[in-house]
């Protein structure tokens, strides 16, 4: 998980009151604490063998539960702040992937039984791509898409 | 057109004796019985009726310009996608028949190109913060209450602007009744500039407000996001839209920590705070840009009013921007000090009723200079006159930059760049302020300073591959050109110096740039070829500023005739509205 802050995540996953009870009762299991590195998905050189291998499929079916929060242009393409929100019922887990990255998959969460459908991390994009969120939710992937402008600036105004 | 001088000074008389004013450009309400304006119309063009109880002035992107200036609107401001001819893309003959305006009439020089020269020298200079300062002392006494919006852009863009720090615009603000602000150029003086001028001269005086600017670490905002202001009884809220891509446009390392953006979202949150704090009317003070405006007007809901600038574009009637919530008025005030926009608004039973929108051109010789903020002029200018005096050169033909591809005064830095740096390719940015020089004038390093004062002007020479030039070529085409304006940056495309290409606007970023030739040859991918530039936004440099090379190369020239204008070839926008029929 590039540029992923433990902070960052656990302030966005939950509501802030609800953190310690939910760290305590295990509603969190972020992928990044987690013993196996799927490192498979994570340097798979295309969108679809990223998903199957981090969640045996690629069969997507887009989503207007899914909302995807990021710059239209990126100010910086090494830190890019998304946030993904997602209103399906039931959802397990929330992937962020840079389509046109040389490793695609961004970014991976596995969220407990209950958590909130929200995460928020900042992920690195070589250039101008869809960056797609990914929901598991009831066994199915869900996804929707946004398009951020990697530019090389200058010459505005 | 093509009207001799004498054709152009009949139409003149014939416009004025039948009652045509600079108010032709008043908004055409449904309201205002069809004919009743211009046959009621007092002689003075800049005496305009009050309506309703609510007046915002506004002017935007003066870049500084404290005198009286030429400037010539663009003859190419392509619209692309849903923008094809569409406000603001609209110029000449175009712009004149969709606003209504009568050719030869001053508003006709005001805001197009048309017989640009003839026109100017009998029409004169435009602008000028004391011809500026009296309009606005006149307006606002017919108009109790009236607040004097300032849309940004204000500190950079003259000589004395970038030697004295920004201080002379900061307190040529104050002493023009300025009362709140937002931003877009400042923020290339330094984060610690801008908090110093708006923590002490402007504490208590001028609100300097901004919805879209966060600090990166805490996610903070830095500024106001708006002020609410109570007008004759009716609470105003002005929110704050700083230019949303400052850290790109612009060098990053000037404001480090801060992060800026559109923030549609949070823009509805604080229309709707301000709403239930007891706004009847809330405004937006924008420095978006024309295009981006129109598509946030669509998104956001119960905006009154986005007061624009950023994109240059003068608009003599608000554009009216259904959206889910109803209606919000889209207006942009032009350039360079040569326009104020007065909004009257009919408030009553909480609400916008009505209102009335005049975009007035300064002309320099049809109102006095207000004394004192002349004296302030001559003062501030004072320890500078003679080096901003010195004649450079004479040019033969009308100097200019706006426009979407080279202008003349381009033409002339690119080609200052090419020769000074041994370079057979120049690249020069696509800004949209810097003044026009009439044929016959002396170019002066004045003149210079308006087409180059920034902070970050040192002069590069890069070796560059044929796939890196059309790299940069495609990005800066598609942050002018994409159909998105969400994606688009403002500013021109960046001048060339050297290069030949082809360009079709209506392509995909990637496919739009072609015929790429140097010296009649074909570039080659992956050849490096030396190129000359200015206003590198990576870093801070030393080095050379862009205007002591362009004033040394104006000194050796001594006249400046027969520009060769390096224009790309334009495909598949022959029929668009926002290029001139030659």
């Amino acid at each position: 998980m590039i540029n992923m802050k433990r902070r960052t995540f656990l302030k966005g996953s939950v509501a802030a009151g609800a953190m310690g009870a939910a760290m305590g009762a295990g509603l969190l299991t972020p992928r990044m604490v987690l013993a196996a590195w799927p490192s498979a998905a994570f340097e798979a050189k295309t969108v679809d063998s990223a998903l199957d291998a981090l969640m045996g499929s690629h069969a997507l079916e887009s989503s207007d539960k899914i909302s995807i929060r990021a710059p239209d242009i990126a100010e910086n393409g090494a830190v890019v702040p998304v946030s993904v929100t997602s209103s399906i019922p039931g959802t397990e887990a929330i992937n962020i992937i840079a389509e046109k990255n040389a490793a695609p998959l961004t970014a991976a969460f596995k969220l407990g039984k209950g958590a909130e459908g929200f995460v928020s991390t900042r992920i690195k994009m070589g250039k101008t791509s869809s960056v797609i969120a990914v929901v598991k939710a009831g066994g199915k992937l869900y996804s929707t898409g946004k398009e951020v402008k990697v530019t090389i600036g200058g010459c505005g105004g | 057109m093509n009207i001799s001088r004498r054709e152009f000074l009949q139409m003149l008389a014939v416009a004025s004796a039948s009652g045509m004013s600079l108010s032709a450009c008043e908004s055409d309400k449904p309201s205002t019985p069809a004919g009743t304006k211009s046959a009621a119309r007092p002689s003075d063009p800049y005496e305009i009726p009050g309506f309703g109880n609510v007046s915002l002035l506004h002017y935007t992107d003066c870049h500084a310009q404290l005198l009286p200036i030429y400037f010539r609107e663009p003859s190419i401001n392509l619209g692309i996608g849903p923008m094809k001819g569409r406000p603001p893309h609209l110029v000449g003959d175009a712009f004149l028949s969709y606003y209504g305006i009568q050719p030869g009439s001053r508003e006709a020089h005001a805001f197009t190109y048309l017989n640009y020269v003839e026109a100017a020298k009998q029409l004169g200079k435009v602008g000028g913060f004391a011809h500026l300062a009296t309009l606005i002392k006149k307006i606002r006494a017919q108009r109790p209450g009236a607040l004097l919006l300032d849309g940004g852009d204000t500190w950079q863009g003259s000589g004395t602007s970038f030697w004295t720090n920004a201080q002379d615009m900061v307190d040529a603000q104050k002493l023009l009744g300025v009362d709140i602000m937002t931003a877009h150029w400042e923020m290339t003086y330094g984060a610690e500039r801008v908090m110093e001028i708006v923590k002490n001269d402007f504490n208590g005086k001028i609100d300097f407000i901004a919805q879209n600017v966060f600090d990166n670490e805490w996610g903070e905002q830095v500024f106001e996001p708006y002020v609410i202001k109570e007008i004759n009884g009716v609470p105003v809220a002005i929110i704050g839209q700083a230019f949303p891509y400052t850290p790109i446009a612009n060098p990053r390392f000037m404001v480090p920590d801060w992060s800026f953006g559109i923030r549609d979202e949070h823009m509805q949150q604080m229309v709707d705070q301000a709403r239930e704090k007891g706004a009847q009317v809330v405004v937006v003070l924008s420095h978006n840009g024309m295009d981006v405006d129109l598509k946030m007007a669509s998104r956001v809901t119960g905006i009154d009013a986005i007061l624009g600038g950023h994109t240059h574009d003068a608009i003599p009637r608000p554009s009216e921007v259904k959206n889910s919530g109803g209606v919000t008025l889209v207006t942009n005030a032009g350039s360079n000090s040569k326009f104020l926009g007065v909004l009257d608004l009919d408030v009553g039973d909480g609400k916008l009723r009505d209102y009335r929108y005049h975009l007035l051109p300064i002309f320099s010789n049809l109102l006095e200079a207000d004394a004192e903020m002349a004296g302030y002029i001559d003062k501030v200018r004072a320890p500078y006159l003679d080096k901003l005096g010195e004649k450079l050169a004479v040019t033969d033909e009308v100097l200019y930059r706006r426009g979407n591809f080279n202008g003349t005064f381009d033409q002339v830095i690119c080609d200052a760049l090419m020769e000074t740096q041994d370079a057979p390719i120049a690249f020069s940015p696509g800004f949209r302020w810097g003044v026009s020089v009439m044929p016959g004038e002396a170019i002066t390093f004045d003149h210079v300073m308006t087409q180059t004062a920034i902070t970050y002007p040192t002069v590069t020479r890069t070796n560059m591959t044929g796939t890196r030039i059309k790299e940069v070529l495609e990005d800066v085409a598609d942050n002018l050109f994409n159909t998105d304006p969400y994606y688009q940056q403002g500013g021109d495309m960046v001048r060339v110096g050297g290069l030949k290409y082809a360009i079709k606007p209506g392509a995909e970023i990637g496919s739009r740039i072609s015929d790429m030739e140097l010296n009649g040859k074909p570039l080659v991918a992956d050849k490096e070829y030396p190129v000359a530039g200015w206003a590198s936004v990576a870093q801070p440099m030393d080095g050379r500023p862009i205007w002591d090379v362009v004033a040394e190369y104006l000194r050796d020239q001594k006249t400046i005739s027969k520009i060769d204008l390096n224009e790309p070839l334009l495909k598949g926008v022959d029929s668009n509205p926002g290029l001139a029929k030659s």
